[in-house]
């Protein structure tokens, strides 16, 4: 059986709030295989955003390993983090999160800028641009597009890159009914056509059902897998 | 991208970018009207000096270039060196302050005529009695007066304007000789001795033998004079002092100003920035922004606080022609874009350290 895409083991992460040590992850043990369409559920508090935050390189763990494509990234440096998230990993945020004064084709340039491909997307990007229907919005700032839109264009701006993991934390959190099923649809085609590896924080069991996979958190802990 | 990334950001928050620019200006703009004011009133002495037709002047002993008052010179002296070989005239002059920038010449005007070939006149003509002054076109411009006009604000005595002269000869006000030598007390003595040779040949003679014979004096020729008249001379180097005061006053307001606006900027933007780092940016990819921000601010604020140096320089000369002169100066236009960016750079410093090393977590949570 080949090496799962991302392998953690016994992952900790303790935060200190003034002289008290709260623990948020207690010893996470998950692999996710590439090409994965995960969701990550649980209440607040359950620890799945700092579980995201890790994978994402954002904040360093406090014990244990993640290996993502067999690199150990809980070792990782302050810049090695940044490369990580330069390189490896795009973010998909329940408040978008789009720069307020760069269109959205901008937003995605900057993106493709910081990952230093300074010259024009593939072509096949303009697939994915239709595929997410926001090619002919690009020259607006997020101000001017509705909440579906601005979170299709957040998702561009993640995968612009070719990422190994897109990672959505409530992708869905801030739209309604019709935009989240939008959303949602593009995140599992992206993953079936293009074969992204996701992983998606929700509250939302019709959102999680999108998913190949469902892992549940509670207390710092996976508590059901599958 | 990063250009793009700049102007952006400048232009999402006009206001405080236009704020935080004219506020870069203001002491580019102090510095720029200092440093002309400083030249232009120098040069503009330089030139009325030159003006007298002069060749050598002779002032009184343990005085500096720029000591233009006070009657310390035996008038009767001014006979003696006329008396010297190749000496075509000479002619002594008492100069008085009637304000802080202002002085006034008595001068015996036979005596002027044949030095400098005589005023050139715009109104009226040449003294007609003791009480009677000759003003030129700029202080007349400045006060609003008129040949044949009265006034009774200079030296607090009765003058009968009898001319308006063309600039640039002598102080701004002409007075008899002795009528300003009775009212400041300085019956007999005259300030400054100028000396006209016979040719142009002649001065280092005339200058070789006035030196031997006022030993003690200061003359000079007056191209060396005129040439003395610098911002360096004034009050032993107190000017120049003074301007480089000046100058760090700028770099310090331009740096306060920065790294306020800077600061909130960062504050503002705190969001954005965790944005960038989860986009994968690095500390020195956002060091970088603020400080090109920074730079954009500071040469805008360059620019315009040049702008503005020439509209100051309109503004004095429309309503202080006789007591301010204010000199383009050019030469300090990069000296000044030097100050202002090590002025922004220093301010941006913190802020855009401090947004370099912000928690990406914390900064995406920023309301």
């Amino acid at each position: 059986m080949s090496e799962p895409l991302i392998e953690i083991r016994r992952l900790h992460k303790v935060f200190r709030v003034g002289r008290v040590d709260v623990p948020a992850l207690r010893g996470v043990d998950l692999d996710v295989p590439a090409h994965e369409f995960l969701a990550i559920v649980g209440p607040s508090g359950s620890g799945k955003s700092t579980l995201f935050h890790i994978i994402g390189g954002l904040t360093p763990a406090t014990a244990g390993s993640v290996r993502i494509a067999g690199q150990d990234i809980a070792a990782l440096t302050d810049a090695g983090r940044t490369r990580l998230r330069k390189n490896q990993v795009g973010f998909v945020f329940q408040k978008f999160n789009l720069l307020p004064n760069l269109t959205a084709g901008d937003n995605i340039a900057v993106a493709r800028y910081i990952g230093g491909r300074n010259h024009a997307p593939d072509a096949d990007f303009d697939e994915v641009l239709k595929l997410l229907g926001i090619s002919h919005r690009l020259g607006h700032k997020p101000a001017a597009l509705s909440g579906g839109e601005q979170q299709r264009v957040a998702i561009a701006r993640a995968i612009v890159n070719h990422p190994a993991i897109l990672l959505a934390d409530e992708p869905t959190g801030n739209l309604d009914s019709e935009n989240s099923c939008a959303v949602l649809q593009v995140m599992r085609d992206l993953n079936r056509r293009l074969g992204q590896t996701i992983l998606m924080i929700t509250h939302n069991p019709e959102a999680a059902a999108f998913a190949d996979r469902i892992v549940r958190m509670r207390d710092g802990r996976i508590v059901v897998d599958g | 991208m990063t250009g793009k990334l700049v102007l952006e950001n400048l232009k999402h928050r006009p206001v405080r970018s236009l704020l935080s620019v004219f506020l870069i200006a203001v002491p580019v703009t102090l510095i720029l009207c200092l440093v002309g004011l400083s030249r232009g009133m120098l040069a503009d002495s330089a030139r009325r000096a030159r003006g007298i037709g002069a060749d050598i002047i002779v002032r009184p002993p343990k005085t500096s270039v720029l000591t233009l008052s006070g009657a310390p010179i035996p008038e009767k002296l001014v006979a003696v060196i006329r008396t010297k070989p190749h000496v075509a005239h000479a002619m002594g002059m008492i100069v008085h302050p009637i304000s802080s920038v202002s002085f006034a010449s008595g001068i015996n005007l036979d005596s002027f005529n044949r030095m400098s070939g005589g005023f050139k006149y715009l109104e009226g003509g040449p003294f007609q009695g003791p009480d009677d002054i000759i003003i030129d076109e700029y202080y007349a411009r400045q006060h609003h007066l008129h040949a044949g006009e009265r006034v009774t604000d200079i030296l607090n005595h009765p003058w009968r304007i009898s001319g308006v002269a063309e600039g640039g000869k002598l102080a701004r006000l002409a007075i008899p000789m002795h009528t300003l030598q009775d009212l400041t007390g300085n019956t007999g003595k005259v300030s400054q001795i100028f000396v006209k040779a016979d040719k142009r040949a002649d001065i280092p003679e005339v200058l070789a033998e006035l030196k031997a014979l006022l030993p003690d004096y200061n003359i000079y020729t007056m191209e060396e004079f005129t040439s003395l008249l610098t911002v360096e001379n004034v009050q032993g180097g107190a000017l120049s002092t003074f301007i480089d005061v000046m100058v760090g006053i700028g770099v310090v307001i331009g740096f306060a100003v920065v790294l306020l606006s800077m600061y909130m900027a960062v504050l503002q933007r705190t969001r954005e920035i965790g944005i960038l780092k989860a986009l994968g940016a690095s500390r020195w990819f956002i060091l970088r922004i603020i400080l090109a921000e920074a730079v954009v601010m500071g040469l805008g604020g360059t620019v315009l606080g040049i702008g503005l140096s020439f509209a100051a320089r309109a503004l004095i000369e429309a309503l202080y022609p006789a007591s301010l002169t204010q000199a383009v100066t050019p030469d300090w236009w990069p000296i000044v874009a030097g100050i202002s960016l090590v002025g922004v750079l220093l301010g941006a410093l913190y802020p855009g350290l401090s947004a370099a090393v912000q928690d990406p977590i914390e900064a995406l949570a920023y309301e």
